[in-house]
């Protein structure tokens, strides 16, 4: 904990005193986010505006100093933030703001991890389908040693089983984060589904959807982005590596829920059948569109144990929790609904996942 | 250690848990036309601000209803005890965020017993050399960076007897891993807005610990008054958290950024269609030619203390020598690509140190640019 001579309560007193300060000239803070070099990590900073933005085209494309997220060289480090998607920022509250943003290089190119621009062309194309997105975003919360909050000092808790959905100061670590999260997502206006403890404890799980097209892409970042931010504020760091724990813990995915509009009509099973075989064809593609790293941090999760497919092979099945692809009990009998894609890791770039997908699925590549 | 408990046990009470008391008092209704204004003013030293209350019975609507008032000189470096009467002319007012209400804050210039200005107020050269090119209306955006630091004087979050893991991760950065100190920057920002200054944005810089906000864009001697006052209101925000500022240029020897005070300017000229880059340009030739007097007016030490930071490494030019670039942030002066784009706008001066006092920094500015003054 940074080392100061007030304690927390008090420094959290003292704050309130000037966040409840009331100008005659009323500003408003817009803070930029932004996905760095990595293309996991997210950036930030703040703009003052005069008056209250309706939407992110009314917002300014800002610059940042690139060489020092990993994405410029010093002598020509100038890179451009464009706003994408405007949130209600639940920190600051009243007008203020929050924008998701794309990142451009000193040619308005792309930057690399620019993954949502062909995202958003491809999400064009389709618009007839309606893609209906919703993302079961896994993560753990860690002290800020790297040990996962609340687990014994040297040590480890009793092996999985109790914790998944459980209640018990011996079960769940770090609900405050979860409640406060789900608040700030709410207010912010991100479309998030729910939540529930996972099975490993000190992991959790949000669901962000539905969510149509490109939607599910900036929801799901900036919903990234409240949760490190709400964490910071209780001291604690969140995780999205796939498989934080080696050994007999469970990793971390984001599985995707996917339909279109066709699936959705009655009979849409076919064509959730006629998805699954495409998908079946482009199993190594899609492993490389999962996470940042074509793949490497999903061999560490994707074993064929813990609730996984192994990262080799292509399997689908109704509630099969063990293959690639899992089609719901409840939409076999419907005949029509959704599948549930289970490969993606917890720090893949929904742009990237959502784009292969529609890919494969309805342009047939 | 009862002495030592003691003390600890006092530290605890005069933070956290008493802010409750306090804001009883603070909320305590108050007439009228009793109204408390705060004086501020730059010391002996040219870096750091004092400050004394004083109790008026009608609310000023400018800082010209405020009268002169001294202090004790011989205290702040100066004057001598036998003749310490130094006196302090209000010339910016603004709303306390501490105190709210009607109180207010008074920026003052220092003058001695014979109304001239002392040596470390630097502002009365700067209101002359702005009445002189205001045709050409310059304005000014500084980007004030620096470091919080514990009661300890070490960076504020970085481990006892160790480092944090190597700069990358920090700028612009989220997490409880990554920052330290937002608390201290959301308040101080909201004071800022509060009490009329014109902050203009803030991030996370490179270093942990190290912060930076903008002011501006102020045209004239606006931008000197208010940086000033919100080099004050962070001191004091700072202080309610029982956390410390240093505006020190390198308060860190090692792999670890310095701290700069990067100063954008533009003329109407500048600001202008098609002459834009031209005037740009033209007045970049000139800086370059005066490299070394600007360097000794861009820390409070004639240099000294900008050394230890310009050293051509982390995002630095070299004291040395004078360059510029679009785009580059390695060197002294830096043309944004969106003005190098547009043709027009306005450039950055990256080599004032975060120490430096920005009443030199625009005086100088101005100075070489727009006129031939070859004095000193």
């Amino acid at each position: 904990m940074a080392s100061s001579n007030i304690d927390d309560m008090g420094k959290k007193a003292v704050l309130q005193n000037y966040l409840s300060l009331d100008p005659k000239d009323p500003k408003v803070q817009v803070m930029y986010v932004w996905i760095d070099g990595s293309g996991e990590g997210l950036r930030c900073k703040t703009k003052t505006y005069n008056s209250v933005p309706k939407s992110a085209d009314e917002l300014i494309i800002w610059n940042y100093d690139g060489s020092s997220t990993g994405q410029a060289e010093g002598k020509n480090s100038d890179m451009f933030i464009k706003p994408v998607a405007l949130f209600n920022d639940p920190f600051r509250r009243g007008n203020n703001k929050l924008c998701m943003c794309e990142v451009y290089d000193y040619k308005m190119d792309k930057a690399e991890t620019n993954n949502r621009k062909s995202c958003n062309e491809v999400m064009e194309q389709v618009k007839s389908s309606e893609p209906w997105f919703g993302i079961e975003q896994e993560y753990t919360l860690l002290d800020r040693d790297g040990h996962p909050y609340g687990w014994p000092r040297q040590g480890f808790p009793g092996p999985q089983g109790p914790y998944y959905c459980g209640v018990g100061s011996d079960k769940v670590y770090g609900r405050e984060i979860v409640e406060a999260h789900y608040k700030a997502c709410i207010y912010a206006g991100i479309t998030i589904a729910g939540t529930n403890a996972e099975v490993m404890p000190s992991q959790w799980e949000f669901q962000v959807g539905p969510c149509v097209g490109i939607d599910i892409g900036d929801h799901l970042w900036m919903a990234r982005f409240l949760l490190h931010r709400v964490a910071e504020d209780f001291g604690v760091i969140v995780s999205f590596d796939p498989k934080p724990i080696p050994g007999d813990w469970n990793g971390a995915g984001a599985h995707t829920n996917f339909s279109t509009l066709e699936m959705r009509q009655p009979n849409g099973l076919v064509e959730i059948e006629k998805a699954c075989n495409r998908l079946s064809l482009r199993h190594k593609e899609h492993i490389a569109a999962y996470d940042p790293h074509q793949g490497e941090d999903n061999k560490r999760r994707l074993t064929g144990k813990h609730e996984t497919a192994h990262i080799d092979d292509f399997s689908w099945g109704v509630a099969n929790r063990g293959a690639s692809i899992r089609v719901p009990r409840q939409v076999a009998a419907d005949k029509c609904g959704y599948l549930e894609d289970r490969r993606p890791s917890s720090n893949c770039d929904p742009y990237s996942v959502t784009e292969i997908i529609i890919r494969t699925v309805v342009l047939g590549e | 250690h009862p002495k030592l408990n003691y003390r600890m046990d006092l530290t605890m009470a005069l933070a956290g848990s008493c802010k409750t008391t306090l804001n009883r008092y603070l909320a305590l209704e108050q007439p009228e036309d009793v109204i408390q204004i705060l004086y501020i003013w730059i010391d002996g030293t040219g870096e750091h601000v004092r400050a004394k209350s004083k109790t008026v019975y009608s609310e000023p609507k400018s800082h010209d209803d405020l009268e002169e008032w001294n202090f004790d000189g011989s205290s702040t470096g100066q004057a001598t005890g036998s003749d310490s009467d130094v006196f302090i002319k209000p010339v910016a007012l603004f709303r306390d965020p501490f105190r709210c209400g009607r109180n207010k804050i008074a920026l003052c210039e220092t003058l001695d017993k014979d109304g001239k200005p002392t040596g470390t107020n630097h502002r009365a050269a700067c209101v002359e050399m702005m009445e002189r090119v205001k045709e050409q209306r310059p304005w000014f955006g500084i980007e004030q960076e620096y470091t919080m630091l514990t009661d300890a004087g070490r960076p504020l979050g970085w481990p006892v007897n160790g480092y944090p893991a190597p700069q990358g991760p920090y700028y612009c950065g989220v997490g409880a891993n990554r920052v330290f100190g937002r608390d201290v920057v959301e308040a101080h920002y909201r004071a800022c807005i509060y009490a009329g200054v014109k902050i203009s944005g803030t991030n996370a810089e490179v270093m942990p610990a190290q912060w930076e906000y903008q002011v501006g864009p102020c045209e004239g001697i606006q931008m000197g008054d208010h940086l000033w006052l919100s080099r004050y209101l962070l001191h004091r925000v700072a202080e309610e958290f029982g956390v410390r500022i240093t505006l020190d240029p390198k308060p860190m020897p090692g792999d670890w950024n310095g701290a700069g005070a990067h100063c954008n300017y533009s003329t109407v000229d500048m600001r202008t269609g098609e002459k834009g880059m031209e005037a740009i340009v033209g007045a970049i030739e000139r800086l370059k030619l005066k490299h070394k007097e600007h360097i000794q007016s861009y820390d409070p030490n004639n240099g000294e203390d900008n050394k230890r930071r310009l050293t051509g490494r982390h995002e630095t030019s070299s004291i040395n020598d004078f360059s510029w670039g679009v785009a580059h942030r390695g060197s002294s002066i830096r043309v944004p690509r969106q003005v190098d784009r547009d043709g027009y706008g306005y450039f950055e001066d990256r080599r004032p140190a975060s120490n430096c006092d920005p009443y030199m920094v625009t005086y100088m500015m101005v100075k070489t640019t727009l006129t031939c003054d070859h004095s000193a």
